[in-house]
C-alpha cells in the first residue's frame, strides 16, 4: 500500500516536471503552409527541396521573428481550409489579399505584388478583350481571383480550371488551351524563359485584379500576435534592405508593391 | 450545426457532378466489359502468342496506380511532339478521352483477369459434355464456357464496378469536374469540411448500393442453380432436450 502511494506520487512529479517544460524561453515553433508549384516564387527542385522568394523570404521573417520553422507542402485549394484546419500557422504561397479570403484569414502587409497577364501564341490573338477570346479555351488556375476575374468578364470562353499554376504553362505549351491567363512573373520567368515557352508572347496590358492588394501571409483570424510579429518583422525587412537583396535575387524590377 | 442551407444551396453543383462521374463510369464499364471478353478468351488460350501478352498487359496495369497512369496518358503522352502533330491528337487534346482511355484500360486489366478465372473454374463435365456433342470451339465458347463463367464472375465484377465508381474522383486531375472535385470546391469556397464531404459520401453511398442491390439481382436470377433449395436449409425443429 505504501509502496503503490510512492510509485503514484513519482509518477505525479515527474509528470508535473514533464508539463512545466524547461524553464528557459524557447525559440515560436511555426509550421508554414506552402505550395511548391509557382516558380519562381515556389518551387520543388528534382531532389525535393523547396525553394523560390516565398520560401526565402519566409525563412528571413522566421529569422527576424527568432522563431523556428518548418514548411508544409499543401495544394493551393487546400491552403486556406488546412490553416483553419491547424494544420500550420500560417500561409506563404503568393495568395492575393482578396475581400473573400478575407472573411475566411487575416493578412499580413502586402510581401509583393505583380500583376496578372495573358499568354498566348504570339500572334495568335488581336488582343485580350472579350470578344476576341470569344468561344476560345482560357486555361487558369482553379479557385484563384483569376479564375474568378474570367468567371466574371469572359462568360463566352470556355474556362479550363488547372490545379497548378505550372500545369497552366503545360496545358498551353500542348495546346490543350488557346490562351493562358497567369502571374505575369510566373508566366515571364518560368515558361517563357523556357524552351515550352517558346513562340509563346505575352498578350494585352498588366491587369491588376482586387486593385493593388498585393500578395500577403495568411494567418487564422484569432492570431493577431503572430499577424503583428509577422508585420513588424516585414517592416524591419524592408527597412534594413534585406527584402531588397532578397528580391534582387530573383527579378530585376520592384516588385515589393509600395 | 450542420449547416443545411449551404447543402441545399449546393446541391444543383453536386448534381452536375453526379452526372459527370455516372457519364464517365457508363463510359469506361461498357469499354472494358466489351474489351476483356475476347481478352480474358486469349488470355486461357493454350497458345502462349495470345496468352502471354494479356498476360503481360494486365500485369503491368494491374502493378501500377492508376493515377499514375491517368497522368502517363494525360500529360505524359503530350509532351511527344510527333502526337500533338498526329490525327489522333484532338482526342488526347480532349481531358475527357484521356480520362476514359486510363479507366478503361485500368478496368479492363482487371475485368480481364476476373473473366479469365471464372473461364478456368469452369467443370471439366461440361466442356466434355460440349465436345461428345460435336460443338464446334466457337460454340463451345458461345453457348457454354462463356455465359457460364460470366454467371460465375457476377459477384467479383459487381466489387470492380463498385471500384471503377470509387476511381472516377480521380478524374478531377485532369480538370474534370466530377463529385469529388465538386466536394473541394464547395469545401474550398465555404469551409465546411463536414457539410461538404457528407454530403459527397452520400452521393457515392447511394450509387455504390444501387450497383450492389443491381448486382445481387442479377446474381438472384442468374445464379439460381446455385442456391441451395429452400426446403433443404430450412433448420429443422429444435426440440428441448
Amino acid at each position: 500500500m505504501l509502496k503503490r502511494q510512492f510509485l503514484a506520487a513519482a509518477g505525479a512529479a515527474a509528470l508535473s516536471a514533464v508539463l512545466a517544460g524547461p524553464s528557459f524561453a524557447q525559440a515560436q515553433k511555426l509550421r508554414i503552409g506552402v505550395e511548391g508549384n509557382y516558380p519562381p516564387f515556389s518551387m520543388i527542385a528534382p531532389d525535393g527541396k523547396l525553394g523560390g522568394f516565398d520560401i526565402d523570404i519566409a525563412n528571413t521573417i522566421c529569422a527576424q521573428m527568432k522563431a523556428e520553422c518548418s514548411f508544409v507542402q499543401q495544394e493551393f485549394d487546400g491552403m486556406i481550409p488546412a490553416l483553419n484546419a491547424k494544420k500550420f500557422d500560417l500561409i506563404v504561397a503568393s495568395m492575393t489579399i482578396t475581400d473573400a479570403r478575407k472573411k475566411q484569414v487575416d493578412f499580413s502587409d502586402p510581401y509583393y505584388d505583380v500583376p496578372s497577364r495573358f499568354v498566348a501564341k504570339a500572334g495568335a490573338f488581336p488582343d485580350h478583350s472579350p470578344a476576341s477570346l470569344k468561344g476560345k479555351t482560357i486555361v487558369v488556375l482553379r479557385n484563384s481571383p483569376r479564375a474568378a476575374y474570367l468567371a466574371e468578364n469572359y462568360k463566352e470562353s470556355t474556362v479550363v480550371l488547372a490545379g497548378k499554376e505550372t500545369e497552366v504553362y503545360m496545358e498551353l505549351a500542348v495546346g490543350r488551351a488557346d490562351i493562358g491567363f497567369g502571374s505575369s512573373v510566373v508566366s515571364g520567368e518560368a515558361f517563357l524563359k523556357k524552351p515550352e515557352g517558346k513562340g509563346y508572347a505575352q498578350l494585352g496590358p498588366a491587369i491588376r485584379i482586387g486593385a493593388g492588394s498585393g500578395v500577403g501571409i495568411a494567418v487564422r483570424k484569432d492570431d493577431e500576435a503572430l499577424r503583428t510579429k509577422i508585420n513588424a518583422a516585414l517592416a524591419a525587412l524592408k527597412g534594413n534592405g534585406e527584402y531588397k537583396k532578397l528580391a534582387d535575387k530573383y527579378f530585376d524590377f520592384d516588385v515589393s508593391g509600395s | 450545426m450542420i449547416d443545411w442551407a449551404l447543402i441545399a444551396e449546393s446541391l444543383p453543383a453536386y448534381w452536375k457532378g453526379l452526372q459527370v462521374s455516372l457519364i464517365l463510369m457508363a463510359i469506361c464499364v461498357s469499354a472494358s466489359f466489351l474489351l476483356s471478353v475476347p481478352l480474358a478468351i486469349a488470355r486461357v488460350s493454350p497458345n502462349p502468342w495470345l496468352a502471354k501478352p494479356v498476360f503481360l498487359y494486365t500485369y503491368v496495369i494491374r502493378g501500377t496506380p492508376l493515377l499514375v497512369q491517368l497522368y502517363m496518358i494525360y500529360f505524359g503522352l503530350a509532351q511527344f511532339e510527333w502526337l500533338r502533330e498526329s490525327a489522333a491528337w484532338p482526342l488526347f487534346r480532349n481531358a475527357w478521352f484521356c480520362a476514359w482511355l486510363a479507366f478503361a484500360l485500368n478496368s479492363t486489366a482487371y475485368t480481364t483477369e476476373i473473366l479469365a478465372g471464372a473461364l478456368r473454374q469452369t467443370p471439366n463435365g461440361e466442356l466434355e459434355a460440349a465436345r461428345s456433342l460435336g460443338l464446334s470451339t466457337a460454340s463451345i465458347y458461345r453457348r457454354i464456357l462463356l455465359p457460364s463463367a460470366i454467371r460465375r464472375a457476377l459477384p467479383q465484377y459487381g466489387n470492380e464496378l463498385v471500384m471503377v465508381m470509387h476511381a472516377t474522383s480521380i478524374a478531377s486531375a485532369v480538370t474534370i469536374v466530377e463529385l469529388t472535385r465538386t466536394a473541394r470546391d464547395v469545401y474550398y469556397n465555404s469551409l465546411a469540411p463536414l457539410e461538404a464531404f457528407g454530403m459527397v459520401a452520400v452521393f457515392y453511398f447511394v450509387i455504390t448500393f444501387t450497383l450492389v442491390g443491381i448486382v445481387k439481382l442479377l446474381e438472384g436470377r442468374f445464379l439460381k442453380h446455385l442456391r441451395p433449395k429452400s426446403a433443404d436449409i430450412r433448420p429443422t425443429e429444435m426440440t428441448p432436450a
